[in-house]
């Protein structure tokens, strides 16, 4: 379990963690930074004094409460649906590939594919606005049509390591799968 | 290759005894249903191996033995070993587990060789499933005949093994019979009174289901050519044939092809007796107390009321209306006109005072229908009602769509153009003298006439807007009623693993030296998918509701 320091495509640190359970099960975990204190108080002290603003102007104690609500439903908003903890990969030989993304509120978001629909793992490029980043992805193929790709699934979308963070991933995975195709 | 073992969760703590399950060919995997105890007597093991996979069509077999030593039993080990010889297979299983360990060991021994292989512990992967929810989940496919079962990924036949093999679980440890086997039926049975009642009830549901049939059969009728114009213009006669093709699709004698076809079947029908279940509380709420005859009475009066007001509406318009100057003769032309109009509506409403609480009565016994008929029938009676209203703005749209029309045409003549008609463009054209003269004076009055006829237009064209969006709302509830997959959400809190997406593994333990295991789960819908669901179903009302607007609101130029 080393602990390098990798970045994302942003350049924000972010951590990754392999866990080898045995010769053909691995388990990446790759976590985003949490979301700064810091952050939060400038979001929820901005909306205040607006809020603030607005009830010294019209004098209606509506508009108090409402930011209040909004301020906090804006937010188990923010935890439960937008912000990623941490994004897993575990790669079980022969059997398939899950690949689960864990809020910050506990939820969790699993898809399991199986081995026969797995092609290969591969790093692509892609244009990112300005930027060429890389991305892990598995190609999926249809078992009665073994030689054509039918589709991508894109792995660690939310936390978009950086090319050395997906060279590790890589090269773990393609050990198993190559063993169990 | 790895060696797969689905192992049942109940059976972690089962006796020692032998293990009974499939092996799936080419996948190089085994599922494991369930544990027969010793005493046994291996003819009768043979013999009833084959009657539950003759009765379930999936091939049994004995896998191996399972050993969980407990005190006094030493001696079981090599028993469970020679019986590697009495049930001749390709490979056998020897699993065993010491008490207060979590790991199990597994040896392996192949036909035609003497000595026991013992695999490396790392080649074997123990998966964990629990046996009653990977049963009653419908992640299996249905279809066994088509396509070969090789083509099939473990997970998938697992699902589908343990789904068929319902006859094995029927006699248990527990049970007086020859053989004492454990599977998940040993850990207390459910719900078994409520299953049997259910059972009892499902033949009234039938003869119910019959009757309905034949009920959708006499509303064919419908589908007759001068009567079909109306059925599509009446709320009523639409949700009647949407009702019926409901029922004759619930009514079909062969049973669902698919597991969204089973779902979509059960989720008419439990709209269906929702949908019965509100209209009959809305009809007892109607029906005591003298709420029908309170109803009719306020209606000649509303009906009044609203004749009053469009009077005073009318008689602004005569005026000065938002301090716009009208035209006085046409002003006054068009306002007698509507006036008119009201006062015909209002003798005719008061002719029909006396009958309306009738009228209400029967139309009250539709609610035994479904609320849906209820709600349509009042959408029908808000249109008639306000028919005066839809008069006042089919001819105030008339007007103005004319007026309009000869406008732009004598607009282009004071242009010295023309509309090609051959050519669907705007051509220049030399008219004569007194082509222009006339036209221009045409021009200049129809010009100086416009303002009073926008704004009955406008007024008219308002107030059958309320009315639609009125209507709209109802439309939109009733096809609520109709597509909310209530069954779908009942499955979801009651029997969530019924609602199967697919699976989820987790690592259980990892201890060195000992085989990896694994936790195969169950994983539910995502509630995004009913939202899904419950929106593509009202998507329709509201795109419908659009363009019923837009379409009032245009004129067809």
């Amino acid at each position: 379990m080393e602990d390098e320091t990798f970045t994302d495509i942003s350049g924000k640190s972010i951590c990754l963690d392999c866990q080898s359970h045995s010769s053909f099960c691995r388990e990446f975990t790759v976590s985003s930074p949490k979301v700064s204190i810091g952050k939060v108080m400038v979001y929820t002290c901005s909306v205040w004094l607006l809020a603030y603003a607005v009830f010294f102007l019209t004098q209606n104690t509506a508009v108090l409460s409402s930011a209040i609500l909004i301020t906090l439903v804006g937010m188990m908003f923010h935890i439960h649906f937008v912000k990623v903890d941490h994004e897993t990969l575990l790669v079980i030989g022969s059997l398939g590939i899950q690949v689960s993304s864990s809020y910050a509120s506990g939820r969790e978001i699993t898809t399991f594919i199986e081995m026969s629909k797995i092609k290969d793992i591969v790093i692509n490029e892609a244009i990112y606005m300005h930027q060429i980043i890389y991305y892990l992805c598995v190609l999926l193929k249809d078992p009665s049509e073994p030689s054509a790709v039918s589709s991508v699934v894109p792995l660690f979308q939310s936390s978009k390591p950086r090319l050395n963070c997906l060279v590790k991933v890589y090269k773990s995975c393609q050990e198993i799968l190559s063993k169990s195709q | 290759m790895v060696l797969k073992i689905f192992f049942p969760q109940c059976c972690n703590r089962a006796d020692s005894g032998l293990l009974v399950g499939r092996w799936i060919a080419g996948h190089d995997s085994a599922v494991v249903l369930a544990v027969i105890h010793y005493p046994f007597i291996p003819g009768q093991v043979k013999q009833y191996i084959q009657q539950v996979g003759a009765a379930s069509g999936v091939e049994l077999s004995v896998l191996g033995s399972w050993s969980l030593p407990k005190e006094g039993q030493e001696g079981m080990e090599s028993f469970l070993r020679d019986l590697s010889t009495i049930f001749p297979q390709e490979r056998w299983l020897q699993i065993s587990r010491q008490m207060g360990k979590m790991g199990f060991t597994c040896e392996i021994l192949n036909r035609g060789q003497s000595k026991t292989l013992r695999f490396l512990e790392q080649e074997v992967i123990f998966v964990h499933y629990e046996q009653r929810k990977v049963m009653l989940s419908q992640l299996h496919p249905i279809e066994t005949g088509s396509r070969g079962s090789l083509t099939y990924p473990p997970p998938a036949q697992v699902f589908q093994t343990v789904a068929l093999s319902q006859p094995l679980f029927f006699l248990d440890k527990y049970d007086d019979g020859p053989l004492k086997s454990t599977h998940w039926q040993s850990e207390g049975r459910e719900a078994s009174i409520i299953v049997e009642l259910l059972k009892q009830a499902s033949v009234p549901l039938c003869l119910l289901s019959c009757f309905l049939f034949l009920s959708g059969f006499f509303c064919r009728i419908f589908s007759l050519y001068p009567l079909r114009f109306l059925s599509t213009k009446l709320s009523t006669c639409v949700q009647l044939s949407y009702r019926t093709e409901h029922m004759r699709t619930l009514s079909s004698p062969k049973a669902a092809a698919g597991h969204t076809q089973f779902m979509r079947k059960a989720n008419m029908l439990v709209s269906v007796l929702v949908d019965v279940a509100l209209g009959v509380l809305l009809m007892w709420w109607l029906y005591r107390d003298e709420h029908i005859a309170m109803l009719a009475n306020t209606l000649v009066p509303a009906a009044d009321h609203v004749a009053k007001e469009l009077e005073q509406l009318l008689q602004w318009l005569m005026g000065a209306p938002a301090g716009l100057k009208m035209n006085r003769a046409l002003d006054q032309v068009l306002g007698r006109f509507f006036l008119y109009h009201i006062h015909l509506w209002i003798s005719y409403i008061h002719l029909m005072s006396p009958f309306i609480e009738g009228i209400l009565w029967y139309g009250g016994l539709s609610a035994c229908l479904g609320l849906t008929f209820a709600l349509s029938l009042l959408s029908d009676m808000v249109a008639l009602f306000t028919f005066h209203i839809y008069c006042f703005y089919v001819y105030g749209a008339r007007l103005y769509c004319l007026k309009i029309y000869g406008l732009s045409s004598l607009w282009r003549l004071f242009r010295g153009k023309k509309w090609n008609v051959l050519r669907q463009r705007v051509d220049s054209c030399s008219y004569d003298l007194d082509q222009l003269f006339i036209g221009t004076l045409l021009f200049t009055v129809l010009l100086f006439l416009l303002p009073t006829t926008a704004l009955y237009y406008l007024v008219f064209t308002l107030l059958r807007l309320v009315v639609v969006l009125f209507q709209g709302v109802l439309h939109l509830s009733v096809d609520f009623i109709n597509s909310f997959p209530l069954f779908a959400i009942g499955l979801r809190v009651f029997r969530p693993y019924r609602l199967a997406e697919g699976v989820k593994f987790r690592v259980l333990c990892d201890e060195p030296g000992v085989a990896l295991h694994l936790l195969m789960e169950v994983r539910l819908w995502h509630r995004g998918i009913i939202c899904h669901s419950v929106f593509t179903g009202l998507n329709d009302s509201f795109h419908r509701l659009c363009m019923s607007l837009s379409v009032t609101v245009s004129t067809e130029l």
